[in-house]
């Protein structure tokens, strides 16, 4: 496996421009399915739903995620090592 | 006991107070066969139905055994769970490891066969004080506290769900372990769904898990992720389903363990964040209530300790071989590291809900019972963190862990290797379970508590998921450099805390010292000056007035003792002198007086 593994690594170009065709394939094949059984009316109406759904979540988690990190969620390693509060090193 | 009823969680008892003194060549088979027991007593079990093992204790009947559909679908996958996690520990030569992995799983079992609050109560205590060794045999710098810090939570929330007991013992006297009220909750319903909830890492209590699991012992993470949090899921699908507010918070939990996962840069506890959002899953199922939302979270319960379980083996060899569990301290490690890799990608696939593994049979039956039940804004969030799910497990872990940058120090890639035989055979009987579960899931459905009309092999699922997974991979690729792992910590609900304590301290030191500051000033100038001259005024009248009054007194005896002083001299001729003198006056004022 590691060979193989190392053999799609060198020839990394190649397996993006086919993973890119893989997933061009999978969105124009979800135009040809039967959708009736959907739940909602996004699902039905409106074409790629699920490709759009995937990728914009995605965005948005990774916004999130970063927004609330930068925020000040994360924290040096010895946050809770510290005695001292802020104002009191600035003192 | 009743004859036919065994009772897993004797075995295990009774198996692991036997374990210290089985010594040498036997330890080993011992230590497989003692779960295989129990995990047999199970099975037998699985062709009874009713209560047994009913015993009088003080006025009551303690039920120890209640098998139905519910229970034995639960006490299978624990005791298959205790067999596997024996067997990834297999080399593990310390045997209390061994016992406390075993209390905990009795207890856990304990729980999932009782059928009355009070035998439940004692196996859900056994379970937490089993478990907190789990942690504590890291021995880690950290291991001590954090194990505190899980066993004083467990045991509030053990306060807590004691409380509601007893409140619902004192308004139905009934302590039997049904569903509760949950259309009319009272505070006795609260108290237990929240002692329940704390189990089941609701958010906001949740603090808990991602501390202590990611500080377990290698093989003692693989009981944990299992245990306590699906047994929790066991008892709020008997007791609250259909309760509204679960919906709300399993939501919450899906999401909530999503962006923290993401954000995470220890493996362990991006696993750890991982069991609060899928257990968010299995909460939402059970608030949702209908037939097929209880099989959804009962089917995930089942497939989650399958995947997660192989989630933390794969982890935990790592750990095991290398002592990290940073991903800014590793990469690149499926060159020296092929077979765990193998198996963590099963584990990630499957979590994922990737076709044909594990969640792919489970986690679509969760949000279509919630598209059923008009609950549109949870079924849409839930697909959300679906695609989350993916993200930080399907793309992360396996990449960050195993492509991505190499960060191994000389040492640590030195030691990086696949780990022992018997936690490969481990691995590999969780990666069989979780694709034989994903692809033909007929057996899992056939388990659970309701008939189950559900298929998830639709060519519209099918669609649907590789949609999703392929953009979201795009655009995580897309994106890689915002999620690349950094070393900080992630606050959780302590954030709040810290929050709370830096505007007191700042109203403290701006508003409340200000305030200070100006009162001060206003008492030096007005208060001060006022009793100044208040203080001069007495000080004036007590000189001039009363001193002057009592002074004045003094001062005139004084003067008229003078005078008499002057009048007694002591010689008589002058005393004759005035008294004749005075006695003329008298005479002469007399006389006067009468001719008048």
């Amino acid at each position: 496996m590691t060979t193989l593994i190392a053999y799609l690594q060198a020839r990394l170009k190649t397996v993006v421009t086919i993973c890119l065709a893989l997933l061009a394939v999978i969105a124009a094949t979800s135009l040809l399915i039967d959708t009736h059984h959907a739940h909602t009316w996004a699902e039905q109406h409106v074409p790629f739903f699920w490709s759009l759904f995937g990728f914009v979540a995605a965005a948005l988690i990774i916004g999130a995620a970063r927004w609330f990190g930068g925020s000040g969620i994360q924290a040096p390693t010895d946050v809770y090592d510290r005695t001292l509060l802020p104002c009191e090193e600035e003192e | 006991m009743t004859s036919s009823f065994l009772h897993p969680s004797l075995i295990l008892i009774a198996g692991a107070l036997l374990l210290p003194f089985i010594q040498g060549p036997l330890r080993r088979p011992y230590l497989f066969l003692v779960p295989l027991l129990a995990l047999g007593a199970v099975l037998a079990n699985t062709t009874l139905t009713g209560n047994f093992g009913l015993v009088d204790f003080l006025d009551w009947q303690l039920v120890f055994g209640r098998v139905d559909k519910l229970s034995t679908v639960f006490a299978l996958i624990m005791a298959l769970m205790a067999v596997i996690g024996t067997l990834y520990g297999l080399h593990v030569d310390r045997a209390g490891e061994h016992m406390a992995a075993w209390f905990y799983a009795a207890g856990s079992l304990g729980v999932i066969y009782c059928g009355d609050y009070v035998s439940l109560f004692f196996f859900w205590e056994m379970m937490a004080f089993a478990s907190v060794f789990l942690v504590w045999f890291r021995r880690g710098p950290n291991s001590l506290a954090v194990g505190y810090r899980y066993l004083l939570i467990h045991t509030i929330g053990g306060i807590i769900l004691l409380a509601g007991i007893l409140l619902r013992y004192q308004s139905t006297g009934s302590i039997a372990f049904d569903l509760l009220d949950v259309a009319h909750p009272g505070l006795a319903t609260w108290l237990i769904m929240i002692g329940f909830g704390l189990n089941a890492a609701m958010v906001p209590l949740h603090s808990w898990l991602p501390e202590a699991y990611s500080e377990a012992s290698f093989n003692g993470a693989v009981f944990l992720c299992a245990f306590t949090t699906k047994t929790a899921v066991y008892t709020l699908a008997r007791a609250c389903a259909g309760m509204d507010v679960l919906v709300v918070i399993g939501v919450i939990m899906a999401l909530y363990g999503v962006i923290y996962a993401v954000m995470e840069n220890d493996i362990r506890k991006l696993l750890a964040w991982s069991i609060v959002s899928q257990v968010g899953y299995m909460v939402a199922g059970i608030g949702i209530g209908t037939d097929m939302a209880i099989n959804g979270a009962v089917a995930h319960a089942v497939v989650h300790i399958l995947y997660k379980s192989l989630l933390f083996m794969g982890t935990g060899a790592v750990l095991y071989m290398t002592g990290k569990t940073k991903f800014t301290e590793l990469g690149g490690l499926y060159a020296k590291m092929p077979a765990t890799f193998f198996f963590t990608l099963i584990g990630c696939l499957s979590i994922s809900a990737a076709p044909f593994f594990a969640a792919y049979a489970s986690k679509s039956m969760i949000i279509t019972a919630g598209f059923e039940q008009h609950l549109n804004w949870a079924a849409w969030l839930l697909m959300f963190g679906a695609t989350g799910t993916f993200m930080y497990n399907g793309l992360k872990l396996p990449y960050f862990l195993f492509f991505g940058s190499n960060r191994c120090s000389e040492a640590t890639w030195d030691k990086a290797a696949d780990p022992t035989w018997n936690m490969l055979v481990a691995m590999t009987l969780g990666a069989t379970l979780c694709v034989l579960v994903g692809t033909a899931p007929g057996f899992l459905y056939a388990l659970l508590p309701h008939a189950v009309d559900y298929t998830p092999h639709t060519v519209y699922h099918l669609m649907e998921t590789l949609q999703l997974l392929g953009f979201a991979a795009l655009a995580f690729f897309l994106l890689k450099k915002y999620v690349e792992p950094v070393d900080r910590v992630c606050l959780d609900i302590d954030w709040l805390y810290r929050q709370a304590g830096r505007g007191f301290l700042w109203l403290v030191r701006h508003p409340l010292q200000w305030f200070d500051t100006a009162w001060g000033e206003a008492y030096r100038v007005v208060g001060l000056g006022s009793l100044m001259t208040v203080s001069r005024f007495w000080s004036w009248f007590d000189w001039h007035g009363i001193d002057g009054v009592v002074d004045g007194i003094a001062r005139g005896v004084r003067a008229l003792g003078g005078r008499v002083r002057v009048l007694q001299s002591g010689q008589i001729q002058v005393t004759l002198f005035y008294v004749s003198s005075l006695a003329a006056v008298v005479l002469v004022t007399f006389v006067v007086s009468q001719l008048l």
